[in-house]
């Protein structure tokens, strides 16, 4: 898994986890573990935005950066991933009730329905990030579930309580060589934010050595090119209509000024 | 009572026809150097209650289709500039707004038309020829419905679904288009059309698309898309 963040990597946890369950299935003490945590983390249970670990990252009071888990696992199915924040934690600004739909119903939605489209097809075994450069072009079905799953997990990660303000160090420095300014960077963003007609995406990415923002249009995603992603944010309508209705442009305003998470992005800067 | 007109040489071939138990509704008119204008809905806000809640019809029609209004005259303002000027170049790079934005101006302009509260009809199953090409066609008005909804809810983010006549086949046909491209890019004339951009239903049916595609057909105007029907065939 490509992500630095707690929330995905968690979530590969769990599927590395889960996939070796069959060889726990001798050891009785694994499966009378009484620790909700560690069932979770073992796959045994869905996950939820309220688990114990969306729970300590929020504690934290930042997103916790944890290792991937090590891969070559049969993946049994894909889990949603916890949210890295508590679901009241970016209020005023991004509310709960939004949360509730955004993240419990679309992003569930998505990894519902990929569940149901992989098993038994060329893309049983592989990873999320494998199945939407596989399925890109080729399977619309498979693609927008899978991308959308990706696209939602990068933006929850890509927002934090408490964020906002500047980047520091090298990206700070490649932002103000790239855009000439802070300010001029937040503007072009918000207006390929502001332009993406319809339902996307707007992401600042690294490309080799520049820095680009690009907007995407429904569910697609920059990691089908050889773009790395540095931070993005959701502008289909039902990320933003219940807390702004139709004023996209607030909306994005209050995500660079009050929301988007500067240490996630300088964490992809440095992959 | 149909008013029709001949619309500018953007979308000559788009005819908009208004028709109402109240007070009759202005044409919109794409006339080449007019600015294009909001229409007013044939009801109030709250008429379409409790199928669309009456925030949401405040905020679509003076929020959204003003934008569309507001944007479609600047760009096209900017054309006509730059089509005085020789500019092609400008021109060219004009078309998507002037797509974006007059396509949303004319698929809410027809929206508003295909709905009316059940006082005014809306609901009330088509008769005569349209109702006999909706049956030749699609077998039955429940089974029309429950296709069309099941298309237009597989739109992958914003989009219409419509209700077309197919000039050249001379049969109604169901369709789907991205964004607010209008449906006369397919060729067919549309009759009837429905918004599932998130912003027609989000603030009451939330993500259940599905439920507002099965509750909007009791407000739907048959007797509109009846008068467009026989405006097309005509």
């Amino acid at each position: 898994m490509a992500f630095v963040s707690g929330a995905v990597a968690v979530a590969g946890s769990h599927i590395a986890s889960s996939s070796t369950a069959a060889s726990c299935a001798s050891h009785p003490a694994f499966f009378a573990q009484k620790s909700v945590a560690f069932r979770e983390y073992a796959g045994f249970k869905p996950v939820t935005s309220f688990n114990r670990v969306a729970k300590f990252a929020a504690s934290r009071n930042a997103v916790k950066f944890v290792a991937p888990a090590t891969p070559a696992v049969t993946r049994c199915a894909f889990d949603l991933p916890p949210l890295p924040f508590e679901k009241t934690a970016l209020e005023p600004y991004y509310s709960s009730n939004t949360l509730d739909f955004h993240y419990g119903k679309h992003h569930q939605a998505y990894v519902t329905n990929l569940n149901k489209l992989v098993p038994g097809t060329e893309f049983e075994g592989k990873s999320l990030e494998e199945i939407v450069k596989l399925s890109a072009g080729k399977n619309p079905a498979v693609f927008n579930n899978a991308a959308q799953i990706y696209n939602h997990t990068f933006f929850w990660s890509s927002m934090k309580p408490n964020g906002g303000g500047q980047p520091t160090g090298a990206l700070l420095d490649k932002i103000v060589q790239t855009f000439g300014s802070f300010e001029n960077f937040k503007t072009e963003f918000k207006t390929a934010a502001v332009t993406q007609f319809g339902s996307g995406w707007a992401w600042l990415v690294k490309e080799k050595d520049s820095l680009k923002i690009v907007k995407t249009l429904n569910a697609e995603t920059p990691i089908t090119t050889a773009a790395v992603p540095l931070i993005t944010v959701d502008v289909w309508e039902h990320a933003y209509y219940l807390d702004y209705q139709n004023r996209r442009p607030d909306y994005v305003d209050t995500f660079l000024n009050n929301l988007v998470n500067w240490d996630f992005a300088a964490a992809n800067f440095a992959k | 009572m149909i008013a029709a007109r001949t619309i500018g040489k953007v979308f000559s071939q788009q005819h908009i026809a208004f028709a109402g138990r109240r007070a009759p509704v202005d044409a919109v008119s794409f006339a080449t150097k007019a600015a294009a204008s909001l229409p007013d809905l044939p009801y109030d806000y709250g008429a379409l209650e409790p199928i669309i809640s009456a925030e949401i019809m405040k905020i679509h029609h003076q929020k959204h289709h003003q934008a569309y209004v507001n944007n479609f005259n600047i760009a096209q303002e900017k054309y006509l500039d730059a089509e005085a000027k020789g500019d092609i170049s400008t021109m060219v790079s004009l078309q998507g707004a002037i797509k974006f934005n007059g396509g949303g101006h004319v698929n809410h302009s027809i929206f508003w038309t295909n709905l009316a509260p059940p006082t005014c009809g809306g609901g009330e199953a088509p008769t005569g020829d349209l109702s006999h090409a909706i049956n030749s066609e699609f077998g039955s008005l429940q089974a029309f419905q429950d296709k069309f909804s099941a298309v237009t809810a597989a739109v992958q983010g914003s989009g219409w679904g419509w209700l077309g006549y197919d000039k050249a086949a001379k049969k109604l046909a169901i369709a789907t288009c991205a964004n607010q491209d209008p449906l006369s890019i397919t060729g067919l004339v549309p009759l009837l059309g429905i918004d599932v951009w998130e912003h027609a239903y989000y603030l009451q049916y939330k993500n259940m698309r599905p439920d507002y595609l099965k509750a909007i057909w009791k407000v739907v105007n048959w007797r509109n898309v009846a008068e467009r029907y026989a405006a097309a065939k005509s």
